[in-house]
């Protein structure tokens, strides 16, 4: 165990990698990586495996916009010998009433003058890209074929492995007891295994994030919530995109490998719980039948929960904070920490080196908060 | 037999040979390997395979088999039909 290192990163789900090997790629490479448990344990390795660009907000679109074309190239730029299984085969949004309807006219236009493909489209069309759609009550969809699917786990391999070329070092099986601050500076980073001196600590604890940033002394608006998700055995492919609806509560994909998954978000006390439940099983399969009646035929082989570290705003928080010199976090992603990573850890990397950031970071800071209580502003969260 | 003809995980059709050389890279445990290898996800849910990559680990990595961790048991323990959950909630409902 090292006693001493320039960047303790705390997480190493997707976010940490990220941040990890942007770091080291701009030649700071004195980096440890501290994970309680193993690789993309948390949240990242129990996520959807979705990334998609339809979103309601202009800050989400722009880094959602910016990851896909990251993720369509990240094999070559990490130089990974694995697949990423990145499949470009879009995004179905479905809308079952006016609002949402009416909603999503307004997404789309946003989205097309942010340069994403977005299209709306009557039931029947949507029915032309999902033959097997129930478009009863439908009102409308949305399509971005660009949106699609991404592998949690050798995505998050391609980073760990890029950055530990460049030097990165990650300590899996260890846990964060303490962040030592004195003067209002970040001293060192107590673990179960030793204590590391340093002078910045980066928060990428995923639905660890709230009692990391106490732990400095720092209070992060953001509560963690289980959300439920399942699996089905593997058939032969029959639908292409992932089919989503905010309304009916249920995101639904066909990965790869032919099985598809499928998760919604009850709304449920706070909490650590990853537990699996038969409510959500109850639930999801009405739905998912209900909207997809075909999938009634496949068997669920497994299910599980991962939690959602959630923003006031629905907004991730990327920052340092003006409290604690040299603690920063990358945190509250509310369900989308996955598909945001590259631009999390590009953009956190910019914001501790002090180089001018590829995106205004404002709408990212834990100062917007600050004196505000901030109504949810984006909608499109499963 | 060659260690590429023995199919240590029927669902996903991983053998012996490529245990061996994700071994090799440093994947010394069993959440790992199901998160790269896709070992015991499929629909026997590592029934069969858990216990052979628990010996396997022991055995590459010279470690006490009671210290080798194997998978994380989650529901189910068989497959059910998603038709067959619904009509049982609206049976409740």
């Amino acid at each position: 165990m090292r006693t001493r290192a320039d960047y303790v990163i705390v997480g190493g789900g997707i976010s940490g990698a990220a941040i990890a090997y942007n770091l080291a790629k701009k030649g700071e490479t004195d980096i440890v990586v501290i994970e309680k448990s193993y690789m993309t344990a948390g949240a990242t390795g129990r996520c959807g495996a979705g990334v998609r660009q339809q979103w309601g907000t202009k800050m989400n679109c722009t880094i959602a916009k910016m990851a896909i074309e990251f993720f369509e190239n990240a094999e070559e730029i990490l130089d990974y010998d694995g697949d990423i299984e990145f499949k470009q085969r879009g995004y179905l949004v479905v809308a079952s009433n006016k609002d949402e309807d009416e909603q999503f006219a307004k997404n789309v236009a946003l989205q097309n003058s942010l340069g994403i493909p977005t299209k709306h489209l009557t039931p029947k069309q949507a029915q032309d890209i999902v033959p097997h759609l129930n478009t009863e009550n439908m009102t409308s969809a949305t399509f971005c074929a660009t949106d699609g699917h991404l592998n949690p786990f050798t995505m998050t391999d391609a980073y760990y492995k890029a950055a530990r070329r460049l030097g990165v070092k990650i300590h899996t099986g260890t846990s964060v007891e303490d962040i030592v601050v004195e003067n209002g500076r970040v001293q060192a980073v107590v673990t179960d295994k030793g204590t590391i001196k340093t002078d910045v600590v980066i928060n990428a604890a995923g639905g660890y994030a709230k009692q990391i940033g106490e732990m400095a002394g720092i209070d992060i608006p953001v509560f963690s919530q289980n959300r439920e998700i399942l699996v089905t055995e593997p058939v032969e492919p029959f639908q292409d995109p992932m089919v989503i609806s905010f309304s009916k509560n249920i995101y639904c994909q066909q990965v790869p490998h032919g099985a598809f998954i499928m998760g919604r978000g009850d709304d449920r006390e706070p909490g650590l719980s990853t537990e699996s439940t038969w409510r959500f099983l109850d639930e999801m399969a009405k739905t998912a039948v209900g909207l997809l009646p075909p999938l009634g035929e496949l068997r669920v082989i497994r299910q599980w929960g991962g939690l959602y570290n959630m923003s006031p705003d629905r907004q991730p928080i990327i920052s340092g904070t003006d409290e604690v010199q040299g603690f920063y976090m990358a945190c509250g992603f509310s369900g989308h920490g996955f598909m945001f990573a590259p631009m999390t850890g590009l953009l956190l990397s910019e914001l501790i080196l002090g180089e001018e950031t590829t995106v205004p970071m404002d709408e990212l800071a834990l100062s917007r908060f600050d004196g505000k209580d901030l109504e949810a502003y984006e909608t499109s969260v499963v | 037999m060659k260690n590429e003809d023995i199919v240590i995980c029927r669902c996903s059709d991983v053998t012996l040979a490529d245990l061996y050389e994700l071994f090799e890279q440093g994947y010394d445990n069993f959440e790992e390997l199901k998160r790269i290898a896709r070992v015991g996800m499929g629909p026997c849910q590592g029934n069969t395979c858990a216990k052979m990559i628990q010996w396997e680990i022991a055995k590459y990595f010279d470690r006490p088999l009671e210290a080798c961790a194997i998978k994380n048991i989650r529901p189910f323990t068989m497959g059910v039909k998603l038709q067959a959950i619904k009509e049982a909630a609206e049976d409740e409902d």
